[in-house]
């Protein structure tokens, strides 16, 4: 459920990158490797952003979904090594940011209720709802607990058997497996005391959404590999021929950015659009079986809104029939609030790749990680965050 | 910037002040410092104060005197590498070596939550006196009270400690000078990993230990021997990116700092990567950071690298001169990003 997978075989994984990158060239290499720094190794980043500026020809603009790659991009200012004619754009793929508004105040309406205790990861704590968050819920009185795993809260059941325990289940296709896991769990022991209160949502239908939207500016996609390390990528492919849109499968770590980036600007230069993976040492073409297995069993594809972006049809999981009774929104009468976002909120903008940061007015002003005025801004893979934090001293970025 | 006019961003309601303190008000960062400003240096404003040290510094008669005091909350009191008691001696014995001077006596206050076993108590006590006798500081007074079920957290510990600055120093933020080399006495990172792999649970391959320790020997070394130190502090929570941030802050310089030769162990790389966490910014109880005059910073290296605890001793970047209040970090790319305060405490990552 941590944003971290075991290399495999990370030095076959780095000939085949230097393969793919310099032609066959694996000299830079040979060093003794590690699970992480070679991954960052300036002078192969260096060399691959020297690669990307050598075969660019025209302007180019590239989305990474996930909000692990856009805090790598800033953080290590892999932007700044890129050509002009290169401009990241930074997707929907937060899980923090994109959890609509009406479910945090479930969540909080919940963790409110006397015999209640409501689980969450730590990233959501601080995300306002309609009127406080969940930080301020627990200052308040409400019993408020973070979790590493699902199955803490699964176990927090366990020993409270007079309370009810609820686990606020978000997240992308990464998240979703734990999470089946332990309401799987919950059933298997019978726990009555066990529900899930679940706002998931699926990647695929997102860059539909994105692609199919008149302000459109995306012309080619970084998948996020740690959602199609379960998923596969074979539900790409039809998305890749319809929209005319390369879409490369591509880690977290500097190496693995700019060569998803490098992979995606060749095919857009070649006017190719196919899906590829840059991943290979995580990501096999169909996924992760068995972990899709229980998610059909778990959840069914439902409707979702997105927070800031706005209803997506087929886009989220929630809890199947079978397991309707750990469902928190079906067993519990939550007060439906219907807090309506602007349309015009720019966080929606900025997760849509149409605006950055940066060219919102109330960024680094009104608006700050100690007083977020949108999501983007609060959660640490959010993209305001993370151009306020790694560079509030620059002006309009690129 | 484009279309500026027709954007108004009319975000979700933002909470623009929290009206119940938050835990993250205490964890070390930007919240903690506004909360502290807003609330007490402006009530309790005197010079002393004023100066933003690890302690105070005041003059009696002739004599130079640092005051300080701080409390201790761990859970569990237990831990890899030291303990509540073990914390609350170290913890204010290094207060006072920052600010120069050596540590003599010690207050210690205990807050016990009814129903703590006299076992628990009797460890943490002869902890604190084995601490103390190894810092070589008295525990000349003390407080007891007792709270009732559900009131505390097992034991909150406080101490109090006065020092006697070493003759003709005078260590404090605004000393630091642009040119100023950064060292820092170890790798960082250990004590916030090794709290958080017992507290949550959480198994790593290799057990990490608190790096828990005194440093008054190697920091009153360097003063010792006639380095030309200007400031020095201890990194607790917040981590050496905290450290470094209020430092730059109160001194109006930047600080430059090399990611690279920032040590952090394996373990504490790894189980960071893990949780999503930076090591810059996880707790440490045994380290220390020193500013020296750029003359000196090879012989001050060689002085910590001397002591029990400065063995990974190392320098880490320098001061510039623009007054900029800010910290940089240049990364291992050769990129150059803010090295920024956080709000509150890092929160581990959903995916």
């Amino acid at each position: 459920m941590f944003g971290f997978v075991k290399l495999l075989r990370p030095k076959a994984e780095l000939r085949r990158a230097a393969d793919l990158t310099f032609g066959g060239s694996s000299a830079t290499f040979r060093a003794a490797m590690k699970f992480i720094d070679e991954y960052r190794d300036g002078a192969i980043v260096r060399r691959i952003a020297d690669v990307i500026s050598s075969i660019t020809t025209r302007p180019w603009t590239i989305m990474e979904i996930c909000g692990g790659q856009t805090h790598a991009i800033v953080r290590f200012g892999l932007d700044e090594l890129l050509p002009e004619d290169i401009t990241l754009v930074h997707g929907p793929g937060c899980p923090v940011c994109v959890t609509p508004v009406e479910m945090i105040d479930k969540a909080i309406e919940l963790a409110r209720r006397p015999g209640f205790i409501l689980c969450s990861f730590g990233d959501m704590l601080r995300v306002p709802g309609s009127r406080t968050d969940l930080l301020s819920t627990k200052a308040a009185g409400g019993d408020v607990r973070m979790v590493y795993s699902p199955l803490d809260a699964v176990r927090i059941a366990r020993e409270n058997p007079e309370r009810q325990v609820v686990f606020f289940a978000v997240g992308f296709e990464t998240t979703a497996p734990p999470n089946a896991v332990a309401v799987q769990c919950a059933k298997r022991e019978g726990l009555k005391n066990f529900t899930m209160l679940v706002s998931h949502v699926l990647v695929p239908p997102a860059i539909e959404a994105i692609l199919s939207a008149p302000q459109n500016r995306v012309q080619g996609f970084l998948a996020a590999g740690h959602v199609c390390t379960v998923m596969g990528y074979h539900e790409y492919e039809p998305i890749a021929r319809r929209y005319h849109v390369p879409i490369v499968v591509t880690g977290f770590e500097p190496v693995d950015i700019l060569q998803g980036i490098l992979m995606c600007v060749r095919q857009l230069e070649s006017g190719r659009c196919e899906v590829e993976n840059q991943y290979a040492r995580s990501v096999h073409r169909a996924g992760n079986q068995p972990a899709q297995t229980l998610l059909k069993e778990v959840f069914s594809v439902v409707d979702r809104a997105w927070r800031g972006i706005g209803l997506i049809p087929r886009s989220g999981f929630a809890l199947s029939e079978e397991y309707a009774a750990f469902d928190a929104e079906r067993r519990f009468e939550l007060e439906c609030i219907t807090a309506a976002e602007s349309a015009e909120c720019m966080s929606g903008l900025v997760l849509q790749g149409v605006k950055k940061p940066v060219e919102c007015p109330a960024f680094g002003t009104r608006c700050t990680p100690e007083h977020p005025l949108g999501a983007t801004m609060v959660s640490s893979e959010g993209a305001c965050a993370a151009y306020y934090r790694y560079r509030p001293w620059k002006g309009t970025q690129k | 910037m484009e279309g500026n006019s027709e954007i108004r961003p009319v975000c979700p309601l933002p909470i623009a002040q929290y009206p119940h303190v938050v835990l993250a008000h205490g964890g070390g960062g930007s919240l903690m410092h506004q909360l502290i400003e807003s609330v007490f240096a402006r009530r309790f404003s005197n010079p002393a104060l004023d100066q933003r040290h690890d302690g105070a510094l005041l003059e009696l008669d002739g004599v130079r005197l640092a005051f300080t005091t701080d409390s201790y909350v761990v859970r569990p009191l237990f831990f890899p590498g030291g303990d509540i008691g073990t914390l609350a001696i170290y913890g204010t014995v290094n207060d006072l070596a920052m600010c120069g001077a050596r540590p003599h006596w010690l207050s210690a206050g205990f807050i016990i939550e009814e129903g703590l076993p006299m076992e628990t108590l009797e460890r943490v006590a002869t902890s604190m006196a084995q601490a103390a006798a190894e810092t070589g500081v008295q525990l000349v007074t003390g407080d007891t009270k007792v709270v009732e079920k559900g009131k505390g957290d097992g034991l909150f510990v406080n101490t109090a400690g006065i020092g006697i600055v070493r003759h003709g120093v005078r260590l404090c933020p605004r000393m630091v000078l642009p040119g100023d080399a950064v060292l820092l006495s170890g790798d960082v990172g250990r004590h916030g990993m090794a709290i958080m792999s017992v507290r949550e649970g959480l198994e790593f391959e290799s057990r990490i230990v608190s790096d828990c320790a005194p440093v008054a020997d190697a920091a009153l070394a360097l003063v010792d021997a006639g380095i030309e130190v200007h400031c020095m502090r201890d990194l607790t929570r917040g981590g050496l990116a905290s450290a470094l941030n209020e430092i730059a802050s109160t001194a109006s310089v930047e600080i430059r700092i090399e990611e690279a030769s920032v040590p952090v162990s394996e373990p504490v790389r790894g189980a960071c990567e893990i949780l999503g966490f930076d090591p810059l910014y996880v707790a440490n109880e045994g380290r220390f950071v020193a500013f020296v005059s750029a003359r000196d910073a090879d012989r001050a290296l060689e002085i910590v690298r001397q002591s029990p605890q400065g063995g990974g001793a190392c320098l880490i970047g320098q001061v510039a001169g623009a007054h900029r209040g800010i910290v940089t970090l240049r990364s291992r790319i050769g990129t150059n990003r803010i090295l920024d305060m956080l709000s509150g405490e890092q929160l581990p990552r959903i995916c």
